[in-house]
């Protein structure tokens, strides 16, 4: 059994369908990359799954568990985190205040802060400076950082390449990378930027409209000329 | 020279009470990002409780404990009933239920306890400290106020800065979203920041309420210099409400002894809009503006 699990999802706003019947599993310690263009529900996907839309109809398994119907704030405590798109750190606290507040639910049982320095270093230089102070690098490192600090299992990234320098992205996905291989994250990574989600994806999923219209493993994907062409642009 | 002591002496300790109203306001705002322009009802209500109290049970201090346990909770509710369905509208909804439940207050407050207004005690003496023979205008009670100002500023801080409760409630404050994402119980962090600027205004009303007297309309203008206090101080920091309300409380005085107390009110007004048209992010704010 895959660790999250993403069965028939189905999300409208008002008269439009934005998540359409989406299936799809992430294991743990594995990236399954979500992709497509601008409006494909890819984000809609991931505010559902985390509890912030509402769910027409399907599920959402963590370890077997349904999360449909948890609170927002409750679902952080059931193991899976949000990074959400635009970085979310909060501009007015300082980078260590929002490191904090990433932990402050699991009291003692948070990671500590220096782990989250060791592998962000810039961070902690800029611990006292104001988030709104950080580049975007720094703030999706911030914001990545934030997420690990409550110990998820399963991290759900909402675009982090956008608006980052290609050797930024380059960082991040490495980054990312680690966290599936070597902590044992499921990771569900959505994607515009393709080529840099599969190279280092296990799976991916590319939805247009809301709908899966291709799934497979990632290099496979990554091959297909006909899907590049029409949903992936590169 | 006396009369410049003695004005100056007054100015700090009625700008003590405005740097109290001021507190609660920036509580509210850092809390939940709104102004609570029911402040001054809700501070009413409790100090009328105190006064009903005070005169039943003949304990100044059991008023006051009762005062604030009333606007702790008077605060939750407020939150839970009305602000809960306005929290994360245009701010002009929040504002104007505010409003709303100012004029409803003081119709209850009138129906229940009328409105002639009614004397109430201070905590200490009001006569003012003999100083080489000569009274000066300041007096035990005054001191209570302006220790209460500085004692309510450091509180708030450390809990806003330093605590972990603090912290999630300014995150609740600025990126609700965000902060639920991350495990912060929003709700309740706002239910407990009105609560808390609830207990702070209710302190205030008590340490005015011996000068102005308690009646449904007496403590408007308290709200209003409160918030040229808070805005003086730039609405985001409890320092710079106190210090705002004292500056306040200073200048006003002196306009009111050399000028003419019917100048007052006027003087605050101008004092508020030069802040808002010079710096609008208050006196002692950064470079950042806000729009206002």
């Amino acid at each position: 059994m895959a660790l999250l699990e993403i069965e028939q999802l189905t999300t409208d706003y008002g008269p439009v369908r934005a998540v359409d019947d989406v299936t799809l599993a992430v294991e743990q310690g594995s990236i399954t990359a979500v992709l497509g263009a601008n409006g494909a529900g890819k984000t809609s996907l991931l505010r559902t799954i985390s509890g912030l839309e509402q769910a027409s109809a399907g599920h959402v398994r963590l370890d077997g568990e349904e999360l449909l119907g948890v609170p927002v704030e409750d679902i952080v405590r059931r193991g899976l985190a949000h990074v959400p798109e635009g970085r979310g750190v909060i501009a007015e606290l300082s980078t260590e205040e929002n490191l904090r507040l990433g932990g402050l639910w699991r009291g003692a049982d948070a990671v500590a802060l220096s782990d989250i320095y060791d592998l962000f270093p810039l961070l902690r230089e800029r611990r006292s400076e104001l988030a709104a102070s950080l580049s975007g690098g720094e703030r999706q490192m911030l914001s990545i950082g934030r997420a690990l600090m409550a110990r998820p299992r399963v991290l759900l990234l909402d675009e982090p390449s956008l608006g980052l320098a290609p050797i930024v992205t380059a960082q991040i996905m490495k980054l990312i990378s680690t966290l599936a291989s070597e902590r044992g994250l499921a990771v569900l990574l959505v994607e515009q930027n393709a080529r840099s989600a599969l190279s280092i994806a296990d799976r991916g999923v590319v939805l247009n409209l809301g709908r899966v219209v291709a799934e497979g493993a990632a290099p496979a994907l990554a091959a297909d000329e006909d899907l590049r062409t029409a949903y992936l642009g590169f | 020279m006396t009369r410049f002591i003695d004005l100056t002496l007054n100015g700090i300790s009625t700008g003590a009470i405005y740097a109290v109203v001021a507190l609660a306001l920036v509580l509210i705002w850092r809390a939940t990002r709104i102004v609570n322009f029911a402040q001054g009802a809700m501070l009413m209500i409790t100090t009328f409780i105190a006064s009903s109290v005070i005169s039943s049970s003949g304990s100044y201090w059991l008023g006051f404990g009762v005062a604030l346990a009333c606007g702790l909770v008077l605060g939750a509710v407020v939150e839970r009933v009305l602000m809960r369905r306005v929290e994360g509208g245009p701010p002009l909804n929040a504002v104007i239920v505010a409003l709303g439940l100012l004029i409803l207050l003081e119709a209850i407050a009138g129906m229940i306890w009328g409105n002639t207004p009614r004397s109430f005690p201070p905590a200490f003496s009001i006569q003012g400290y003999d100083i080489g023979g000569t009274r000066v205008l300041f007096s035990p009670n005054d001191t209570f106020t302006v220790l209460v100002v500085i004692g309510v500023a450091l509180v708030l801080t450390a809990v806003f800065r330093g605590t972990a409760i603090g912290l999630k409630m300014r995150a609740a404050a600025f990126r609700p979203e965000v902060a639920r994402m991350l495990g912060v119980r929003v709700g309740r962090m706002l239910t407990l920041g009105w609560a808390l600027a609830a207990l702070v205004g209710s302190l205030a009303g008590l340490l005015v309420a011996p000068e102005i007297f308690v009646g449904p309309n007496q403590f408007d203008p308290i709200l209003v210099f409160g918030f040229t206090a808070a805005v003086l101080g730039g609405l985001d920091s409890f320092a710079g409400a106190a210090v705002g309300g004292i500056l306040l409380g200073l200048a006003l005085s002196y306009v009111s002894g050399y000028e003419g107390s019917s100048l007052v009110t006027l003087a605050a007004l101008v004092i508020l809009i030069v802040v808002l048209m010079i710096r609008p992010g208050g006196l002692f704010s950064s470079t950042q503006e806000r729009r206002v």
